[in-house]
This record gives C-alpha cells, structure tokens and sequence, in this order.
C-alpha cells in the first residue's frame, strides 16, 4: 500500500483515500484509523484506551499527533486512535513532529504521576504495555514530588479478577469490553476526576457511600477474563494467577482450547513443566481475541493429584485396582478384548472429547479390533434421528472451505434462528458473533426456548417460548405463526444453529431439516463439547465410517476395507448399536465388553442403567486421565494425556480443523491413539495410528467417499443442495414425527434443562476461582406454577429429588427449568430425567 | 475617561427583572410576552432561522456560535424526532446570568423555546437545570404550567398546529455537564462525561436524534429578536458581535449585579455603571468571562469586551462574567482556589484532565503554603502546556488559563512565594510570606466567592 513521494499520481482505488504520515504518501481505506494506518506504515503510536475491537473512545490521550488538513494545521494535536484517515491529510506523528512527541511524553508523564511503579511485583512487569510505553515515549524521571493517590487493594471484582486501583490509567478497555463485547453490566467507572475508579456495584461504597448502589447484582460474567488480558497496566490481575510468575520466566505454546465445540485459539504458558495459565490466542476466523472464562481458567483438572499415571489392573484376588507395567495392562486389556469380542462381542465408546485423530483410531480400533460398530462417542442423550441427521446434514457439509456456516457468517446473516441451543453457555464464542452482529444491526437473533435467557437479551433477541419437547411442534410452526421469521429464513445467508439438546426432542431434526429444505436456510450443529464434530466426521458412529460414509453403503465399505488392507466384505454389512443400545445388550447379555474413553455414566440419558450395564459387563477397559464413574467397574485402566501433553486436531463444529501441537514435551503420556494401537498390536491387528500424525495421516488418505466430490476441506465443489446428494451415497434423511409433550397432571411440570458454563464439569475441578462465577443455581418456573410452593421446590422422579430456590420467570405455565449440572442439582444422576421429562414438583422445605 | 452617559445600558433581556412578580404569566404577557411566538408561528421555519442568521445572534454560553447557522445544521425531512435542548447548569465560577434570567422571566426562556423548537422542527425540548438553582427551578416548573395552560405549549400551540413539550430537567450537579454531550449523557441517565464527536449532536446527540444544544441567554435572546427585528438587534454591539450581553459583575466591586449592555462594552464602562472599585481600593486582575479566560489586568481596562475584542487581548469573551479583584487578593491563591475547582470537577475521563489538575492543586497548595521552589513554577508551566489543548474535552483548556495567565502577569507572585525556599540564604522571610496572609484575608473578605 505505501508507495514512494515520487509515484504521487497513483491511482485511489475506489473507497480509499490518499495521505501523507510523516512525509510518506499513504493510501488507506475510508474509515481507517490513524493509528492503524501508521501503524501499517511501521509507526507505532502508543496507546491505551485503543483497542481494534472496541469502539475508539478517545479517553487515554496517548496516541496525539498534529494533522493538517487542506493545507491548515489543526490548533490542537488530535488523537490518532478516533480520527480517521480523509484525502489530502498530512499526519505527524511523534517521528517527524516534536510537538506530538512532546504531547505524548507530558501524557505519560502524567499517567505515572499515580502509578505505583511497582513493577517489580506487578504480574504484568515484563509484558506490560505501560512499562513498555514509559520507556519508549517517558521521561527517565518524573517532576512529581506530591503525595500519590491510593486505594486499599486488591478489590475483587468477581472470584477471578482483581482490581488494583493503584496501577489502574483508567483506559475503560475493561469496562467498555464488558459493555461493548460481552454485554455483561455492573463494570463501571464510579466517581470522578481524580477519584475516578473502576469499581463494580458490590466495590462502589468503599470509597463513597453516596454512590453505593442498591441494585445488589455482582458483575457477572463468562467472559471477565478477557478484561485481565486487554488491561494495559497491571490494575485487572487473575486471582488463580497472581504472584504465581513473571512473563518472562514462562514459555508460551499456541494452543487450542478442549472445551467446547468452538475451537478458540489459544496461548498456554507454562514454566518447569507446569501450565500457569492460559491466555487467549487471536484467531479472526474463529474467536477473534477473546475466550470464555471456561476456557482461560479451566485447565487445573491436567495436574490434579488424584490424576492416573500408571496403568491399572483389576487384580484377580484382592477385587482392587493395582498398578502395574504398560506391558503387563496391554496385555492383560488384550485378553479380555478378544476373548469379549470372540464371545458376545465388544464396544466401543470413546466420549465425546476426542481429538479428531484419537476419535479416528478408536472407530478404527472397533472395527479392525472389535469387528463390529458398536461404537458411539454420544455420551449424552442421542437418538437414531439424530443418527440419520448428523449422516445428511453435519458430515457432509463441506465446512468453512465447502460452504459450510462459519463464525463470520454468524456475524453476517441476516437472521440466525437458535433452536434447543443457549449460545452463551454451551459455545461462548458462538455467542459473542451472534452478539457483535447483532450490535451492528445486521444479525436478526431468534431463539426457541423455553425464558428470555440472558443471551436472548444480550443478542438483543427473541424468544419464541414454547414448552420443553415442543420445540419440533415449534420449528414446524414457523411457517404459520411467524410469518416474518419464515420470510426471513428464506433471506440468502441465513443459519439456523441448533444445539446437542436437538437429540432429546423427538421429531426436531425432522423439523429442522424440512424447515433448511423449505427455506434456504443454512444448518449448523453446534454440540457441546470439542470433539463432537471430529468424531462424527471419523466415524464413531454407529451408522457411519470415516468421511460421513454410511456403513449401510456397500460401495462405501469397500473402499474404507481397501483402505485399511481388510478383505473384501470384513465390515459388516448392518450398522452397530448405539450408547444406549450397548448397554441395554450388555443387560440382556447379548454383549460383553466395553472400550471407555472419557465418559462420565452421569452424563448417559440413564446412568442407572449404565451402571447396571457396566455392573454386568464381562470386561471393561477404560482410556481415562483422572478417576471417573467408569473406574469403579474397569478391568483395566490405561492412563492416556491430556490436551497439554499431546498434539492433535479438535474439529469445531464450523468443520474446521483446528491443530495444535504438544505443550508440556516428553511427560510421558500416551494419546489415546497410540495406547490404541499398542493394544491393537497386542491384538494383532495393525491399525497404524501410533502418533496423531500417522492417525490423521490414514485418515486423510481415505479422504471423501468417492462419488461426493472432492475431499472435504480441500474443495467448495461440495455445494449440491442438501438432501439431494447423489443417490448411491444419500444417507438416510431423518424422518421423526413429532410427539405431543406429555401433559402434566397435578402437582407435575414438564422438566425444561441445559447446561451451564461454569458447572459441576470433571474439567472444572480444582478451580474454586472458576466456580465462583457461575450462575446462581434455581430452579425457574411461571408465577403461575410456583404458586403455593413457597421459596424453594423440590423437584422428584421416582429415582430422587433436587430441592432448589424458586426464581419466577417469565416462561410457559407447567414447566420447571433445571440446571442441567449444577454442584448441588446432578439431574441426570439424580432424577434420571432430562429435557422434556414429566417430574414431580412440590414445595422444598429447605 | 468615559461617562455613565457614554455606557449605556440596553435592558432587553432584563427589562421585565425589575417589574412586581415578573416571572408570572401575567406580568410578562403585559411586557410584551408570548407576541414574538405568534410571529414566528405564523413564519416558516426558514424564515425563523434566517432572521436569527441576519440577527447575528451568537451563543451566549461562551463559544459564541452563531445560533442561526446551528439551527441550520439540523436536518429536513428526516424521520427521526428533533430535540432542542437547553443548557441551563450554569456552573462556571463567577458566573451569575441564566440563573437570574430564570428567576425574574422565565417565560422569555420558554418563548424563546417554543420558537427555536419550531425554527428546527422539536416537538420536544428538555431544559437540563443546575441542581442546586432549586428556587429558579421552580420558576421554571411553574411557568412551563403557566405556559401549558394558556396554551403556548402542548398540542396545537395557538392553532398553529405546531405542538410542543417542555421538560425541565435538573442535573445532579457536576460541572462537566455544561458541555454539551456530556449534558446530553446525564440527560440520558448516563454518567456525565463527554462523547466523542463526531458524530455532533445535529446528526446524533440525545437518544441518537438530531439535537440542538443551546444556552438559556441564547434563547431568550431569541423573542426580542423577532420582534425587534435583525437590524434593530445588529444596532447594538459590533459589526461581528452584535445585540446585548448580560454582564454578571462580581467582586470587589461597589454594585455587583447584572449589567446588560452591548457587546463590546470595557471593564472601564461597566465600573462605572457598578459604582466603581469598592472603598477605593485599585483593580488587580480580573475575568472577563469566568474562571476559564485567561486573566486580564489594570492594563485591559478599555478592551472592548466582545468574541473578537477579548480574543484579540489574549483570553476570551466566554459567558461574560466579570470578577473583579483588587489588590489584596493573592494570584497564586486565587490560582489555587481555581485549579481545585476544576481538580474536583474534572470528569476523569481523559488523562490530562483528570491527572493535570491533580498534581497542579498540589503544586499550587504546596506553593500558597510556602513550601514551593522556583523550578515548581516552570513545572506548572510545563504541565499546563501538556494539558491545554491535550483533553478530551475544553475542561482542561479552561483547568490551565488562570495558571498559565496568574504567572504570565504576576510571575513576581509566584516567586515570592519561593523565595523562603531558595536554597542560599533565608533572610525575608516573613516578607515573603505576604500575600499569602493576604490572600488568606481576601478570603474572608471576599463578597462574591469563586463558587458562584
């Protein structure tokens, strides 16, 4: 873009402007900032208030330079970081002019006139924009010899993030981060000019009892990490990370981040082998700058104490648990395995938070291994129309390269219709498009569901409230009873994103199918946890191969037998049984060993049942880091590693792959791949997928089932119309009828559930700083419905009962909602009922 | 030398203040009131707006703007509601004009309103109201009833068909929300700190309409426009500074009060409408338009005080209010008692601001109690250059001029007050320490205090 003085008579393209910084022609786009512009230009015009994602706010005043325009000087040095570029404008910055360089220096001066200059114990020393800033553009010594202004710190402003008002410039990245971007209120400036402060509803009488607020709400947000990572001083500190090290004591990995399906980009750092935080990566495809809190703190679970690091075998005389070599557990797993699956057969379920190779290997491992596909990674409610739902619409839609639905088209669609799926607490990321289009004006957000929640508020949306399992009556609906939103869908670019919860409500992926089919619009599924997609898409289903190929397709199997060196008509010709379908055989002794990878049996739409599966199954291998539900009934144990000390790929639910690569190098942990095909040697079965590269490697060579196109990834071509792929490869369309909701008799409500962010997750543990955030556990109900049963219901099945307080809602009459895993509300394990159910409710006597 | 005859007063907009319950319906409808509405009413809005351009009417709240040439900013034809807003938190130091002017004639303001409402096409004007004015507030409150009942506001304003509400608005007292946006803010219920502009309040000021902000004096200049006409108004004044001004004249003058008179009057004409120096005592420094102008002094006794006169003499016209000091006051304390001023009503939302006035109170504390050294009045100097022209907004220009001016007539002061502290020798030290103790007198004797 920059061309030299004496090509002056270049062209201005459309939409851009022609200037000059610091003697240089520049041409820049309309609307550009300065400050980028220069920056483009090799200038860096320091800065704090400025931020590329929020709005230009103008407050901090570091970033002055003299602009001229049509030939006159403007009186006073003008901030680069509000003005935009304009045709013929002469810019000098602090290189060329020393009246910006001046400006700039009294600025900083006066920010460090208050400032503690405690660098030497400050967390932000070292990687500190102030710091650096002060030495570039500061004077080496300041001419203020007054008396500083203090506060008493740390404030917290949430369990995670604390605030030292010392060190604050009050730049309001914070505070406009959290207005702007996450649209979480209660951070605010309070008080004024030199009592200025950032506080929070909770903190505002600790200076001034006039400006105490009433309203008693604490800030409240999953996204108030972000605020630590954009503080340009040390004022916003992480209270898991404080005082822990110094920047440059740590080595920083790119990484991805293992919760759920969106894939953020992030940084882990880590020092002598142990990861002391995360940080967000910037990634403008997927998550911009920003991860949830989930994200940035939840990682502590990789070193609990409790974590298994030798393999372990259940010893024939005492009944325990024993530890013993790789050797002996791989072969002692071996044994079992082949003589289960030499018996009534073996299964496999490998969870949900697979990376796309270790998902890859352990479909392969059940079908060379194990002969059979009896394998599912669904540790959640599943049914077979979501089965039918995933093979048409989620395999095979080609992902961001072949016309699949990305973020950025999130941020671009003209309506983007939410059905059984809370953005902000099951994908975050997904959430803050969603959010930040709808800001713009340009994202029409709607959401099926049951109450407002606070991402309908926050996507500036609406709810179209409909009683929990009525969601396909709903869908179907729309046509009728909301004409506009009919008319809308029907707009080029518009997405309908539904979530995991789809799987409870019997009829909805019909429903949504036909409503893509009818309208336009695009689908996407955006389950809950990483490695959902990744999963489907190597075939850990029961229905479905490698590359979305129906194992019902002959010419499919062949090519996936070809591949893998398996004689011709190895695979069988009938598709496995699912989740539920394995343990009701293990039941009825129809089948008798179980491969487990990370699957906790109270996230099963029956843990009862899986328990008494697992109770009677003859053998159980379990894939596990730290003890879980399924510890107590393996046979063997085989210890495998977590994100940090493995290289892989999570697939997000876009269909992008998102890689990374090993963190903490040579701990000696095993991916789940390479136990896989350890175990499968020791089964005599090659399944090569030793190192992720060698799984993904196998996996690339299959590619797209011939006859679809081109490989997925690697073409657009894949653009024929859903449903209307050819007819050799057409899986199976989903076809559910909707089933009327029950209705509830007296004294019963219809259970409405989700899952929050911040819950009782086995990947939260160890993180008291994390728990401190999450939502206020309640049980929602109509004024209508909670009426006569006082502050607090209780809530039974005939398994057992939650007792939680009441929070009226406005929501339909007859339904009760739910935390899907709060510490003190397991449902699943609990009631054993989940979205949809008839529960009991009366009044709780707590 | 000039005579009580040559400075004359032009009572326009105070000429009803003397009057029995002037601010009444009734007084005013006696004094002329509510006929300047019905012609306007019965004009175009263009028309309007041109008779104010020809007027050269400019604002009264101290930028001086010409008031047509706004009004023109506001757009036709648009969809959106139009807002015209009134600045009335009056909270400068040493100015005393809108607030009186409410109290005496508030109909002047309203009929001034009803008529810029309808010159930009508002159906709705709120008049945001310095929290502390209660008793003018209430003058305000009982005129918009008086007003409503007999019709000059609500629907259908004496048939004309043109409709208007008037809401009365107070503030909660921070004087940062004189300037404009960040009154639109707190007019909002937000947090009173300027917005970025552009977008300028005429494109998107409150609730993102288009929005005029005006000042009381401003408007109620308006009705005397209309039926006076653009040359009788251009008759008075200068050529560039046309119409009458209310000169609020405070301190340690014989007759402080309001005095309208043309623009472009001196300080040498107003004293003597004011009686004069109290009890003799000579003139030191004074503010021609309110603790943001620069200080002027004895010497600027004939600068005719208008936009062009005051700026020519290096300060500014700004709201016209004369504080008047004689010898006894200490610059440097009054410098101080100014710089915490602002210091407390700095908004904190930009770093000059916030943090300049903060270490220049200190400084200024520091000096006033002896403890100052030379190199501090460089360190003043340096610092007010990097706040002037640094802020976000005109708060910590107006923060840096007593400053920047006390020291550039008065350096000797300044000086004084170091000269305990020069590092050689001792002697003189109570000397020295004079006009501090004079400046503590000045304080109790002070008739008109800096927090007017």
């Amino acid at each position: 873009m920059t061309v030299a003085p004496e090509f002056s008579d270049v062209d201005v393209p459309e939409g851009y402007v022609k200037l000059t910084v610091d003697g240089e022609e520049v041409v820049a786009p309309k609307g550009e900032l300065l400050i980028r512009t220069a920056e483009r230009l090799g200038t860096v015009i320091p800065r704090f208030c400025d931020h590329p994602l929020l709005d230009p706010a103008g407050a901090c005043r570091q970033c002055l330079v003299e602009v001229e325009m049509n030939g006159r000087a403007m009186p006073k040095p003008q901030a680069s970081c509000t003005m935009t570029v304009a045709d013929g404008m002469v810019v000098k910055t602090q290189v060329t002019s020393e009246v910006a360089d001046k400006a700039q220096q009294g600025v900083m001066e006066l920010l460090l006139i208050n400032h503690p200059l405690d660098c030497p114990i400050c967390d932000k020393g070292g990687e500190c924009p102030l710091q650096n800033q002060a030495m570039a553009h500061g004077r080496t010594d300041s001419r203020f010899v007054d008396k500083k202004r203090t506060f008493p710190k740390p404030l917290p402003i949430s369990s995670q993030v604390l605030l030292d008002r010392e060190r604050c410039v009050l730049c309001q990245r914070c505070t406009r981060f959290s207005d702007q971007i996450a649209g979480d209120p209660f951070i605010e400036l309070l008080e004024r000019g030199s009592h200025q402060q950032i506080g929070t509803a909770e903190t505002a009488d600790v200076l001034d009892a006039a400006s105490h607020t009433s309203s008693g709400q604490p800030f409240q947000s999953y996204f108030s990490g972000n605020t630590i990572q954009i503080c340009p001083v040390g004022a916003l500190t992480s209270s898991q990370y404080r005082f822990r090290s110094r920047p440059f004591d740590l080595v920083s990995t790119p990484s991805v981040c293992e919760h759920c399906s969106s894939g953020c980009a992030e940084r882990t750092d880590f020092r002598r082998g142990k990861v002391m935080r995360k940080l967000a990566g910037e990634d403008p495809d997927v998550n911009e700058e920003w991860i949830c809190d989930k994200g940035r703190f939840a990682f502590r679970y990789a070193a609990a104490e409790q974590r298994i690091r030798r393999p372990l075998v259940r010893s024939a005389e005492t009944g325990e648990l024993e530890e013993v070599s790789w050797t002996e557990a791989l072969r002692a797993a071996a044994d079992g395995l082949v003589k289960a699956r030499d018996g009534k057969g073996a299964g496999v379920l490998p969870g949900g938070r697979v990376t796309l190779e270790d998902a890859y290997s352990y479909g392969k491992f059940a079908r060379m291994a194990l002969r059979t596909h009896d394998v599912d990674h669904r540790a959640r409610a599943h049914s077979d129309e979501e089965l039918d739902f995933l093979a048409s619409r989620v395999v095979s839609d080609g992902g961001p390269a072949g016309g699949g639905v990305t973020f950025a088209d999130l941020e671009a669609a003209p309506v983007a219709l939410c059905v059984a799926f809370e953005p902000e607490e099951e994908s975050p990321a997904v959430f803050l498009r969603l959010r930040k289009g709808a800001r713009a004006g340009d994202v029409k957000v709607v959401h099926i569901g049951q109450w407002a929640s606070p991402a309908v508020d926050k996507t500036f949306g609406e709810l179209l409230a409909c009683p929990p399992g009525g969601e396909a009556d709903a869908v179907e609906g729309i046509a009728e009873h909301a004409p506009d939103l009919d008319e809308a869908l029907r707009a080029d670019g518009a997405v309908v994103l539904v979530g995991e919860r789809a799987a409870e409500v019997p009829g909805l992926p019909t429903a949504l199918h036909h409503l893509a089919e009818r309208t336009g619009a695009r689908l996407a599924w955006i389950p809950r946890r990483a490695g959902e997609r990744g999963a489907v898409e190597a075939g850990t289903l029961p229905t479905l191969l490698p590359g979305g190929r129906p194992v019902a397709d002959a010419d499919a199997r062949a090519e996936v037998e070809r591949h893998w060196g398996l004689e011709a008509g190895t695979l069988p010709a009938e598709p496995g049984r699912d989740v539920t379908g394995m343990l009701n055989a293990i039941v009825t002794r129809d089948l008798g060993g179980l491969l487990v990878g990370g699957v906790d049996l109270d996230d099963l739409p029956d843990p009862a049942l899986a328990r008494k599966a697992f109770d009677a199954a003859e053998f159980v291998v379990s894939l596990e880091l730290l003890p879980s539900t399924v510890t107590p009934y393996a046979d063997v144990v085989l210890p495998i590693a977590p994100v940090d000390e493995k290289g892989g790929t999570f697939v997000n639910w876009e269909g992008r792959r998102r890689p990374f690569t090993v963190t903490l190098d040579g701990t000696g942990a095993l991916t789940d791949c390479r136990v896989l095909d350890t175990l499968g040697v020791e089964m005599d079965t090659d399944l090569f997928t030793q190192t992720p590269d060698a799984a993904l490697g196998d996996l690339d060579r299959l590619g797209a089932p011939k006859g679809t196109g081109a490989a997925k990834g690697t073409s657009g071509a894949l653009s024929a119309p859903k449903g209307t792929l050819g007819a050799l490869n057409a899986p199976k369309v989903p076809l559910g009828a909707p089933t009327a909701p029950p209705t509830p008799g007296s004294g019963q409500a219809l259970l409405a559930t989700w899952r929050q962010l911040v819950d009782d997750g086995s990947l939260q543990i160890d993180e008291p700083a994390l728990a401190g955030t999450a939502r206020r556990v309640v049980a929602r109900m109509s004024r209508a419905t909670a009426d006569g049963l006082g502050d607090h219901v209780t809530v039974s099945t005939g398994r057992g009962s939650v007792t939680l307080p009441v929070e009226i809602t406005d929501m339909p009459d007859g339904v009760v909602w739910l935390p899907g895993n709060a510490p003190d509300a397991k449902l699943r394990a609990t009631l054993g009922a989940g979205h949809g159910a008839v529960v009991d409710i009366a009044g709780g006597d707590r | 030398m000039s005579t009580p005859e040559n400075a004359p007063l032009t009572p326009v907009l105070t000429r009803r203040w003397l009057s029995p319950q002037s601010w009444r319906l009734e007084t005013y409808e006696k004094l002329e009131g509510y006929t300047a509405v019905r012609k306007a009413l019965s004009a175009s809005p263009e028309q309007v707006i041109q008779l104010v351009k020809d007027a050269g009417l400019r604002g009264r709240g101290g930028a001086g703007f010409p008031a047509g040439v706004k009004w023109g900013f506001m757009p036709t034809g648009d969809d959106k509601p139009h807002y015209l807003v009134i600045n009335a938190d009056e909270g400068e130091p040493g100015t005393c004009k809108d607030i009186p002017l409410m109290m005496a004639d508030p109909h002047a303001l309203l009929e001034g309103c009803i008529i810029a409402a309808y010159a930009m096409r508002s159906h709705h004007c709120f008049i945001y109201i310095r929290g502390e004015a209660l008793h003018p507030m209430r003058r305000l409150y009982a005129a918009v009833r008086e007003a409503k009942q007999a019709g000059y506001l609500g629907h259908d304003i004496l048939g004309s068909g043109f409709d208007l509400e008037i809401t009365v608005h107070a503030g909660a007292g921070a004087y940062i929300c004189g300037e404009e946006t960040a009154l639109l803010d707190s007019l909002e219920g937000r947090r009173g700190q300027p917005r970025l502009k552009p977008p300028f309040p005429a494109a998107s000021g409150l609730y993102a309409a288009p929005t005029t902000v005006n000042n009381v004096e401003t408007i109620a200049t308006v009705p005397s426009v209309i039926n006076g006409g653009s040359e009788w108004f251009r008759a008075m004044g200068s050529e560039k500074s046309p119409g009458p001004k209310i000169y609020s004249i405070s301190g340690h003058v014989e007759r402080p009060g309001q005095y309208e008179a043309p623009l472009g009057t001196t300080l040498r004409e107003l004293l003597e409408l004011c009686g004069g120096m109290k009890d003799g005592i000579p003139l030191k420094f004074w503010t021609p338009g309110g603790s943001s102008t620069p200080l002027f002094t004895a010497d600027h006794l004939d600068v005719p005080l208008d936009f062009e006169g005051a700026a020519e003499a290096g300060s500014m016209l700004g709201t016209t209010a004369v504080q008047v000091f004689n010898e006894t006051v200490s610059v440097p304390w009054a410098a101080m008692k100014w710089t915490q001023f602002y210091e407390h009503e700095s908004c904190g939302k930009c770093t000059p601001c916030r943090e300049g006035t903060f270490w220049l109170a200190q400084v200024l504390e520091r000096m006033v109690d002896g403890r100052g050294s030379e190199q501090d009045i460089d360190t003043l100097l340096d610092v007010c250059d990097n706040i002037g022209g640094r802020s976000f907004c005109a708060l910590g220009d107006a923060a840096v001029s007593p400053i920047q001016s006390g020291i550039k007539y008065f350096r000797d002061e300044f000086l004084a007050l170091c000269e305990s502290n020069r590092p050689a020798q001792g002697d003189g030290a109570a000397e020295s320490r004079d006009p501090v103790s004079q400046g503590s007198d000045s304080q109790a004797a002070q008739p008109v205090g800096a927090q007017a």
